[in-house]
């Protein structure tokens, strides 16, 4: 998929994290250390379930499992049409939105609950996005 | 507490037109609504001391252009429910004695997007992070149905009943004269009509117009006198839920429907079995179920089945979205004015496709993907 010309996304000073993450391959999550850890998603530097902000980074697993998509045949800039846009469920619970790659974009390839892994995506030198593909090895 | 009926809707009116207009600007559409809902409720700018709107026209533009002087005002802007919210506030405001005459005016240049909504959200923002870069037009029709194949997995709903929504629709907009779209449609044709986004086609679609609403509240003792019927307010209802269609809770219920129609319910003191008439705001085919399991009408699951049944067809126990709804009458991006409109002339009695016997309205709201909700309950009937 021809990602480059897509809508760039903004890193700001509570997000920064997740796209430096991203640049260095890995996919970062972030949980409270104060009241049970439930690991948690978009980026923000305090705990949505409590309000503390004792909170720590963490890298996830970049398995995943498909949650829901559509699949849109119309033409936009940084895609070639059909293409799914996904919700994905990340192994440690939070979900989000993400496209589906190195797969048939048809409801017969995409099943829900099919296993996935993340597939970092280079858009330029700030940014990279994380898509997903099929698993290649058995969920654990 | 306010006490169910003590505030009334004594003038409603869309614009003079819907569809394309070309000669109205998103401020012209809001003055050209106000002006039919004062002339409707035989009032002028001076008898106006609260006004309430949302769009790109904040109640600065509006009060102004429409020479108001308020001391009441209202810009909660949530998307297309912020009217059944202005509603709920302007009914709180005049019952605390903030002001007496509320104008509620709704203006959209949709389809001719003159001076109207700019569309994208900056990059920086939530849905410009972790949304935009993935979801391409990043446009309604490829963010709301995004729950949609969850909820068919979840419910075994099929494509086929979720044909049967703009279908039935379709039969209540053949009524309306008003409606845009009006010629009969089945199932099969839903069905092969264009792909916009799988799993919806393009008569799961609403409309994209131009148009607009206002509304007049006043309180239940000056609403008879009045020229029309008066609509008295039982109870309303508000939540919030994600600003981002991703990180909704649950793929299957909408909390923010639950939440608001829950607490309408509570308030108008009325139970299901009380409703003569249904307005859910279908931007979407799936809009329709969502809002009768989360307003409790029907179980998690069952409200496919309910309308392929024909529970809310024409002659159907249940009356749902009887202008023909966004799929069928019009739909400006923010239609929850609409469906307003279309409470207060069920309950006037003066709508194109009259249910006979309503007395009790009630009118559910959806603003951006699932993000909010409002809800409001009505009767011509003050308890």
């Amino acid at each position: 998929m021809s990602a480059t010309n897509r809508p760039r996304p903004q890193p700001t000073p509570e997000t920064e994290h997740f796209w430096e993450g991203t640049r260095a391959g890995e996919l970062r999550l972030q949980r409270c250390v104060e009241c049970g850890g439930k690991p948690y998603f978009p980026p923000r530097p305090f705990c949505p379930h409590c309000g503390s902000r004792a909170v720590e980074v963490f890298r996830a697993s970049g398995r995943a499992r498909l949650y829901s998509y559509v699949i849109d045949p119309r033409p936009a800039p940084g895609f070639e049409p059909p293409y799914s846009i996904a919700v994905v469920e990340l192994e440690e619970g939070p979900r989000m939105m993400t496209n589906i790659v190195d797969c048939p974009q048809t409801p017969e390839a995409l099943q829900l609950d099919m296993p996935l892994e993340v597939a970092f995506t280079k858009l330029d030198d700030e940014i990279t996005l994380p898509l997903f593909r099929p698993a290649t090895e058995a969920p654990r | 507490m306010i006490k169910p009926g003590s505030i009334a809707i004594v003038g409603a009116a869309e614009t003079t037109e819907l569809g394309k207009i070309p000669h109205l600007s998103e401020i012209g559409l809001h003055a050209d609504a106000a002006l039919n809902a004062m002339k409707d409720a035989g009032l002028g700018p001076k008898d106006i001391d609260g006004i309430a709107c949302v769009g790109l026209s904040r109640p600065q533009m509006i009060s102004h252009y429409l020479g108001l002087t308020p001391k009441w005002v209202d810009g909660t802007g949530i998307g297309g429910c912020s009217f059944m919210l202005h509603v709920r506030h302007a009914a709180a405001a005049i019952h605390a004695g903030y002001c007496s005459t509320v104008l509620i005016t709704h203006g959209e240049s949709g389809r001719s997007r003159i001076a109207t909504m700019p569309r994208p959200p900056e990059p920086g923002t939530l849905a410009g992070q972790f949304e935009m870069p993935f979801s391409g037009r990043y446009d309604p029709p490829t963010l709301f149905p995004m729950p949609v194949l969850r909820y068919m997995k979840t419910y075994g709903v099929t494509h086929e009943q979720l044909a049967m929504v703009p279908v039935i629709q379709r039969e209540w907009a053949a009524k309306n004269p008003r409606a845009l779209y009006r010629d009969p449609i089945t199932v099969e044709d839903v069905l092969n009509s264009r792909m916009i986004a799988y799993p919806f086609r393009i008569l799961q679609c609403c409309l994209v117009t131009d148009g607009g609403g206002a509304l007049i509240l006043t309180s239940a003792e000056r609403a008879k006198d009045f020229p029309q019927r008066p609509v008295y307010i039982l109870g309303t209802g508000e939540s919030l839920e994600s600003p981002i269609v991703s990180q909704m809770e649950d793929y299957t219920s909408s909390r923010a429907f639950r939440v608001a129609g829950a607490e309408a319910f509570r308030m108008a003191g009325i139970k299901h079995a009380d409703v003569d008439h249904l307005m859910i705001y279908d931007a979407f085919a799936h809009l329709p179920l969502f809002g009768l399991e989360d307003l409790g009408f029907v179980e998690r699951g069952a409200a496919a089945q309910f309308i392929w049944e024909r529970n809310t067809a024409p002659g159907g126990k249940l009356p749902l979205n009887t202008n023909g709804g966004g799929l069928s009458y019009t739909h400006t991006g923010m239609y929850g004015m609409f469906a307003l409109q279309e409470s207060v002339r069920q309950l006037r009695g003066t709508a194109p496709a009259q249910v006979p016997g309503v007395e009790v309205s009630v009118c559910h709201g959806v603003g951006g993907m699932f993000a909010a909700s409002g809800t409001v309950v009505m009767s011509n009937e003050r308890p």
